[in-house]
């Protein structure tokens, strides 16, 4: 049993918790993530780590209510434990001193993308993050991504905080000015990791993005997480979740998400009839 | 004494009885629900078959067993009606026997070499049901006391993997004194057992009682614990202090057709959509939380035992017609042959010599029908099957809302990629003695599919069984 410690709500609809899982706190490293389950006849849902602490045998999750799954987690007090979790899973992103890096997160793509941007800061990188998302309250974890970025960029469609735009406008923004960029990482929902590659693909600067496939086991076993980089078939769960945004098939990954949309609102709703979980915590508008 | 001989001695004495049949469900009524297939054997039943045995001198059933199953004397003990001795007996070289007695291709094994089925009569004495039935019977009736456990010998053993291989060994060693630890990456417990097998063949619930006996002897498990993530091998024994690792992580990973169309929604590998169905409990959804596409028309490629479970379990999902299309014909079909009776019984069709070319799709990305080539039978091959080959201009389509891809496994490489001096063929599998199971590096063994490929339950169990046996030697206790 993996029991959480902590757990508050950093926006709406998104939450964040620590929990007790020493040995993938001890084994993990950036970009990786784990597959969890809540209870006996839960699924399997993978969640980044977005932070961990070896010491104290801890991981942190953060998360966005978008499916039975993740409403239940949002329901899970401290105190609570999930009953499985697994990794750290998947192939971790490739570190090194490049020069100056770019981190780009819109979204819930903020929580995953706060590992890598800093190990690329603690490896010596100039490290310029864009964050961006709807509006101001849908901002997360701005205040950790700064400490570990040598400039923060942030954008609001609505311009209600920072730039008023695209996160993909204050990239072309850089790239405009003569910014020398050596490595682009785009994490986010899926038409805004495209919206990068189109910017980033015209200037040649590389663009790592991380997908975010329907999984189940997580170790290369069943096929679920199929995408296809460069024509070919790959493995999501093992051959990434990191891939070249050049070569990645979005519309399929956009296509293959939408697989269980029917099954997903039947459990949806049988959930919000009878909702399980902690009662203090029953998310908003159920 | 001759065959010739010994055949003519007890001729005299035994009246002929026909092989008894096993009890099954309806097959129009089981083809809609998940329960056991197979009801077993009642008491009469299983006297009157374990009297056909003809208690051989050389009995040829027992070479035919990869494990060495004392046949004739545990068919005596349920002849003279000691159902717990011949539980033991049977249990002495099988540690999985209500496992093996459902899942076992007996009809290529042991039954294959009965004198019974050897004098041409095909009706050789049902040892595989047997089996289930006098281990069945003690489960439920109490097997008498746990085996005496030895003084601990202070040696600890880490096993990845539990699928039939690594219980196997864990069972062996445990019993010997050496402290053993599962490492599983899956939430349960059990391998292919679990997640593959559906339980309208084994029930969860009898993998669930096997391993619980591990437990129970002291074996510790740890789930969700992938080994080369979590932790490595070289961890295992350098960081933990393992005396010996066994790696038993089996054929897990999927082979895809490599055919347009392949990754349109709707098209499974069969490890997923048995995953989904199995381990996940995708049936009861949305009691549980795990979704699966309820296919109308499903259409299931390969015709292996892995085939037959996708496609009766899409019918038992509710499919309306289910069919296989597999490159040769009937007589060729990989799968136990009790299971293609199932099938058809159940009303699986099948599309013989037949192979994909595309998956077509919809403009929303989901698969809506097959694109076929016909084939016909043509020269031999190395593996003295007659080679499939494709009729020029011979194509055809099939509609279909599901298709589940059931090709074959391979070796998953995540084990062999994270350790030190591990060597592979080129099919990616560890390479291990036969004999011993042991692997090029120091202190790890290997045993079942990830050694052999896709094999059986049996010959993994086999595996296990000669890997604990090596160890033994190796640490000098036994
Ligand atoms: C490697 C990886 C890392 C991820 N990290 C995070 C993270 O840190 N924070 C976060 O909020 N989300 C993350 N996700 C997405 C998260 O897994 C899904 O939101 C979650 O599975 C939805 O489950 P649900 O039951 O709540 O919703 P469902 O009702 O199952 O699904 C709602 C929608 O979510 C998507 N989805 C469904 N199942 C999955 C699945 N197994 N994997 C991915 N997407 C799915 C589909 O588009 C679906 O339409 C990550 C996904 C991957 C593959
Ligand atoms: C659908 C299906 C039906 C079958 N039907 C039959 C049948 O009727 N009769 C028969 O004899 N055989 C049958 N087989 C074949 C048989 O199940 C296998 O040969 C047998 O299970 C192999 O045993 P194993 O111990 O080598 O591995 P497996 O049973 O494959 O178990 C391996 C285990 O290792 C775990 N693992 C893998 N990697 C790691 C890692 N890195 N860290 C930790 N754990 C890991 C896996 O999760 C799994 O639980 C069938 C197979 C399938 C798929
Ligand atoms: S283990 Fe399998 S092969 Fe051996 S006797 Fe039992 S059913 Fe036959
Ligand atoms: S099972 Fe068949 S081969 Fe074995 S002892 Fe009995 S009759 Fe002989
Ligand atoms: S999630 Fe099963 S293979 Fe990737």
């Amino acid at each position: 049993m993996f029991e959480i410690l902590e757990k508050e709500r950093i926006g709406p609809g998104v939450n964040r918790a620590v929990i007790s899982a020493p040995a993938v706190a001890r084994a993990h490293k950036p970009g990786q993530f784990i597959i969890l389950r809540c209870h006996q006849d839960g699924e399997r849902i993978p969640l980044t780590v977005a932070d961990k602490d070896v010491d104290k045998g801890t991981i942190t999750l953060v998360w966005q209510e978008v499916g039975v799954t993740t409403y239940y987690m949002g329901t899970m007090c401290p105190g609570d434990s999930l009953i499985d979790v697994v990794g750290p899973l998947g192939t971790p992103t490739h570190i090194e001193n490049f020069g100056t890096v770019v981190c780009v997160g819109g979204g819930i793509g903020v929580a995953p993308l706060y590992p890598i941007t800093k190990g690329m800061y603690e490896a010596g990188n100039h490290v310029i993050s864009i964050l961006g998302a709807r509006t101001e309250g849908l901002l997360i974890m701005t205040e950790d991504l700064k400490k570990v970025s040598t400039e923060q960029l942030i954008a609001t469609d609505d311009g209600s905080f920072g730039i008023h735009g695209f996160v993909t406008q204050v990239l072309q923004g850089l790239i405009d000015k003569g910014t020398k960029i050596d490595l682009v990482v785009a994490i986010g929902p899926v038409p805004m990791m495209k919206a990068v590659v189109n910017v980033t693909r015209p200037a040649a600067l590389p663009t790592v993005v991380s997908l975010n496939p329907i999984m189940v086991d997580g170790t290369g076993m069943c096929g679920a997480c199929r995408v296809e980089v460069n024509g070919e078939t790959k493995f999501g769960c093992v051959d990434g979740p990191e891939f070249d945004g050049f070569a990645v098939d979005f519309d399929l990954l956009t296509k293959r998400l939408a697989m269980y949309k029917g099954p997903e609102l039947v459990a949806l709703n049988k959930f919000r009839e009878t909702p399980r979980g902690c009662e203090c915590t029953f998310p908003e508008g159920m | 004494m001759s065959e010739q001989e010994e055949k003519k001695a007890v001729k005299p004495k035994k009246p002929k009885i026909p092989r008894q049949k096993m009890p099954e469900q309806d097959p129009i009524e089981r083809a809609h629900n998940f329960y056991e297939v197979a009801l077993g054997y009642d008491n009469d039943l299983a006297l009157l078959e374990a009297s056909r045995c003809l208690k051989c001198k050389k009995p040829y059933c027992i070479s035919g067993c990869p494990v060495e199953v004392d046949i004739p004397d545990f068919l005596e003990m349920v002849k003279a009606g000691d159902l717990i001795g011949a539980a033991w007996k049977v249990k002495e070289k099988n540690s999985l026997p209500r496992i093996a007695g459902r899942v076992c291709p007996q009809e290529s094994q042991c039954e294959a070499k009965c004198v019974l089925n050897k004098k041409g009569k095909g009706e050789p004495c049902a040892i595989g049901r047997l089996e289930r039935y006098v281990t069945d019977w003690a489960a439920v009736h109490g097997e008498g006391k746990m085996p005496q456990l030895p003084k601990p010998t202070g040696l600890k053993v880490g096993v990845v993997g539990s699928g039939p291989a690594g219980l196997t060994l864990a069972g062996a060693l445990i019993k010997k004194g050496v402290a053993v630890t599962v490492f599983e990456a899956l939430h349960e417990l059990g391998g292919v057992l679990v997640y593959g097998i559906p339980e309208f063949r084994l029930p969860k619930a009898i993998v669930r009682a096997e391993v619980d006996e591990l437990r129970q002897l002291g074996v510790e498990f740890k789930t969700n614990w992938v080994v080369g993530r979590t932790q490595t091998v070289d961890e295992l024994l350098e960081k933990e202090k393992y005396d010996g690792v066994f790696i038993g992580t089996g054929a897990g990973a999927p082979l895809f057709l490599k055919i347009p169309g392949e990754n349109l929604n709707g098209v499974y590998s069969a490890n997923e959509f048995l995953t989904r169905a199995n381990l996940m409990k995708a049936y009861l959804f949305p009691q549980a939380d795990t979704p699966i596409a309820k296919g109308r028309r499903v259409v299931v490629f390969g015709g292996g035992n892995v085939a037959m479970d996708s496609a009766r379990t899409a019918l038992r999902l509710g499919a309306e017609e289910v069919t296989i299309v597999y490159r040769r014909t009937m007589d060729e079909l990989p799968a136990r042959a009790e299971e293609v009776h199932h099938a058809v019984e159940e009303g699986i069709r099948f599309e013989l010599l037949a192979a994909p070319l595309e998956i077509i799709g919809n403009e929303a990305g989901w698969a809506v029908g097959v694109h076929c080539q016909k084939m016909q039978l043509g020269e031999p091959d190395a593996s003295g099957r007659r080679r499939p080959v494709p009729i020029p201009g011979e194509t055809f389509n099939i509609e279909c809302d599901t298709a589940i891809v059931s090709i074959g496994n391979a070796a998953n490489p995540l084990v062999p990629s994270t350790t030190i001096g591990l060597e592979t063929n080129k099919w990616g599998n560890i390479v291990a003695d036969p004999e011993s199971g042991k692997t090029s590096k120091d202190r790890v063994w290997a045993g079942g599919d990830i050694v052999t490929g896709a094999a059986t339950v049996i010959l993994a169990m086999g595996a296990g069984r000669k890997s604990a046996l090596a160890m033994m030697d190796t640490f000098g206790i036994g």
